[in-house]
């Protein structure tokens, strides 16, 4: 197994909390939890860091590691990055500047909204399709949750991926820029924080993908923000003026957001990761799709579903919806791309990790192959999940590797009692002839 | 080398298009498991999906049985579908026995046989008409 270093995921368990129920592992679509000792584990070469079981958990057992509103303090110069998600979880905001200046409030120096550098990467975007250079259907790279799902299970596509920085990363390295300029600290003295909805960014931020450093400092969770922004948001007297994001960017929170942007005629919006995998497996497969760009989202609804956030997903598509709309009226102020394209690549590509085979010669992973087929025959085939594993394919595959047996299946384990039982009562007849009567006459 | 070998087999309903892509999506898995190149595993989705669909399409359904040795893969297409009457014309890329309605709608293609044959290392048909047809793949490993 691979040191923990290099499968850093923000996902962890209380196992306080963790009954040891079997929810969590039936809903994750990498097949990477087991219950084991009563506990949930998350097998960490597997794990994409969606956040499908944070939701799924019925005791709260799971969280996302992020940091706290205290951290911020240990940099000179704070900057908060806000999602544009963030806007969707108060009721009837009309003023994005109400919330920007509520995190001035909270201890930042200064906000630089996500939802301004999705500009910029539309416009990149824009530039590189019209190239025509990318592999068709080209996939945002917007997702980390859909970046890491790719990388272990759609070998396939890696080079589809548009090999741009994502808009948290772009915002980043604006604000950081921006701010070095400003104040003449240096960049390390500068603290960029990412308010966000998502799991796997907190993933991305101590472990990222395509880019070889960290852009960020850290995330901090909507669910963490909103709370203490609520008290605030009545008490201040002199809103700033400090938003310049368009309705365009606002509504990258929902899914089809980024796709809309871009204004491209032959494109597919996908969300749900279930539903992600199964666009993803057509794509892989069929030669003649006619599409020049997948939007792909991990969360149902887009970012607005993120496993960090506070209001309902629909509700806050709506939500979004309206502010867009509202944003849509004032217009749209230029966009000023102060990011050269080398600093928009990936500077580091991403690979392809097989997590699913069985040997690395593949005589021995046949003959495991095989082995795996017969266990499996043997059993129920009704994914029950008392095993600890999601499926009876799971299972076979986990006897094989060596983490299972047999009996760990309940069914199995029954009919080894009833045989048990079957032969106690066999044994119990073939008693000595002193303890059971015959025919004759004493 | 060759004598170890995995056998797979799908049913294909003829009356369930939903399914089209169900067979591919296991051998995916399967030869990832196994360890098998990404570049391969493309070969045989590409072929195996379009399989599938014409074993829907023309075939009204039939089995596809799939052998993994060490040295390839051979996948077979049964069907007892109408057959193929000319296997020739059948193989033109662009050749297709769909309406042009159905090809509106982004079907018949007459890409499905094509594909198949480009992506696979050797392809054969055998066809008769009334009775069905059988298609056999190989897409080498290595």
């Amino acid at each position: 197994m691979n040191s923990n270093q290099q499968y850093y995921h923000s996902v962890r368990l209380d196992t306080d909390k963790c009954k040891g129920c079997i929810n969590c592992i039936k809903g994750c679509p990498t097949e990477a939890i087991r219950v084991r000792d009563g506990k949930a584990k998350i097998i960490k070469e597997r794990c994409i860091d969606c956040g499908e079981c944070i939701r799924s958990c019925p005791y709260q057992a799971k969280s996302a590691v992020t940091e706290r509103l205290d951290d911020i303090f240990n940099y000179r110069y704070k900057i908060a990055i806000p999602a544009p998600t963030l806007y969707g979880q108060f009721n009837n905001l009309k003023d994005i500047n109400l919330i920007l200046t509520g995190l001035k409030y909270l201890g930042f120096d200064d906000v630089y909204e996500v939802a301004k550098a999705t500009e910029i990467i539309t416009d990149y975007t824009k530039k590189l399709l019209k190239e025509g250079k990318l592999q068709r259907p080209v996939i945002n790279s917007a997702c980390p949750a859909v970046i890491r799902l790719i990388t272990v299970r759609f070998p396939n596509l890696i080079n589809n991926i548009l090999p741009v920085i994502s808009p948290m990363e772009a915002a980043a390295k604006v604000a950081r820029k921006e701010a070095v300029r400003k104040t003449g600290l240096r960049p390390s003295e500068i603290g960029v924080f990412f308010i966000s909805p998502c799991a796997a960014k907190a993933t991305s931020v101590r472990s990222p993908l395509g880019t070889l450093a960290p852009l960020v400092d850290g995330v901090l969770s909507i669910k963490e923000v909103y709370l203490k922004l609520l008290p605030i948001l009545g008490k201040i007297e002199k809103v700033e003026d400090l938003s310049t994001c368009a309705f365009a960017g606002v509504r990258w929170a929902g899914a089809g957001g980024e796709a809309d942007a871009l204004g491209i005629e032959k494109y597919v919006a996908v969300d749900g990761i279930d539903n992600v995998v199964k666009l993803l497996e057509e794509v892989e497969d069929d030669e003649k799709l006619d599409v020049d760009f997948i939007e792909a989202l991990g969360c149902t609804g887009g970012c607005v579903g993120g496993p960090l956030t506070v209001e309902n997903t629909f509700v806050a598509k709506t939500k979004i919806k309206k502010l867009a709309e509202t944003l849509k009226r004032k217009g749209q102020r230029p966009v000023v791309i102060p990011l050269s394209e080398e600093e928009l690549r990936w500077d580091t590509p991403i690979t392809y990790r097989n997590v699913l085979n069985l040997d690395d010669d593949i005589l021995v992973a046949m003959q495991k192959m095989e082995t795996m087929q017969d266990i499996y025959e043997k059993l129920p085939h009704l994914d029950c999940g008392s095993c600890g594993a999601p499926s009876c394919k799971a299972l076979s595959e986990d006897i094989v590797r060596g983490y299972s047996t047999e009996t760990d299946c309940i069914y199995k384990l029954r009919e080894k009692v009833r045989e048990l039982a079957r032969q106690m009562v066999e044994l119990e007849e073939e008693m000595p002839g002193s303890f059971k009567s015959d025919n004759r006459e004493y | 080398m060759s004598e170890k070998a995995i056998s797979l087999h799908y049913e294909i309903d003829g009356n369930n298009f939903t399914v089209a892509g169900q067979a591919s999506s296991s051998i995916k898995k399967v030869l990832k498991q196994l360890g098998v190149a990404p570049e391969v595993i493309r070969k045989v989705a590409i072929s195996m999906y379009e399989g599938e669909i014409n074993t829907i399409i023309h075939g009204k359904g039939g089995v596809a049985d799939v052998t993994i040795s060490s040295e390839s893969i051979i996948i077979v297409f049964k069907d007892n579908g109408p057959g193929i009457p000319d296997i020739e014309k059948a193989m033109q890329s662009g050749f297709s026995t769909a309406s042009d309605e159905a090809r509106e709608l982004g079907f018949g293609a007459g890409m499905g046989l094509p594909n198949m044959k480009k992506y696979s290392d050797n392809m054969t048909i055998e066809s008769e008409v009334g009775k069905g047809t059988t298609v056999t793949l190989t897409v080498n490993l290595q």
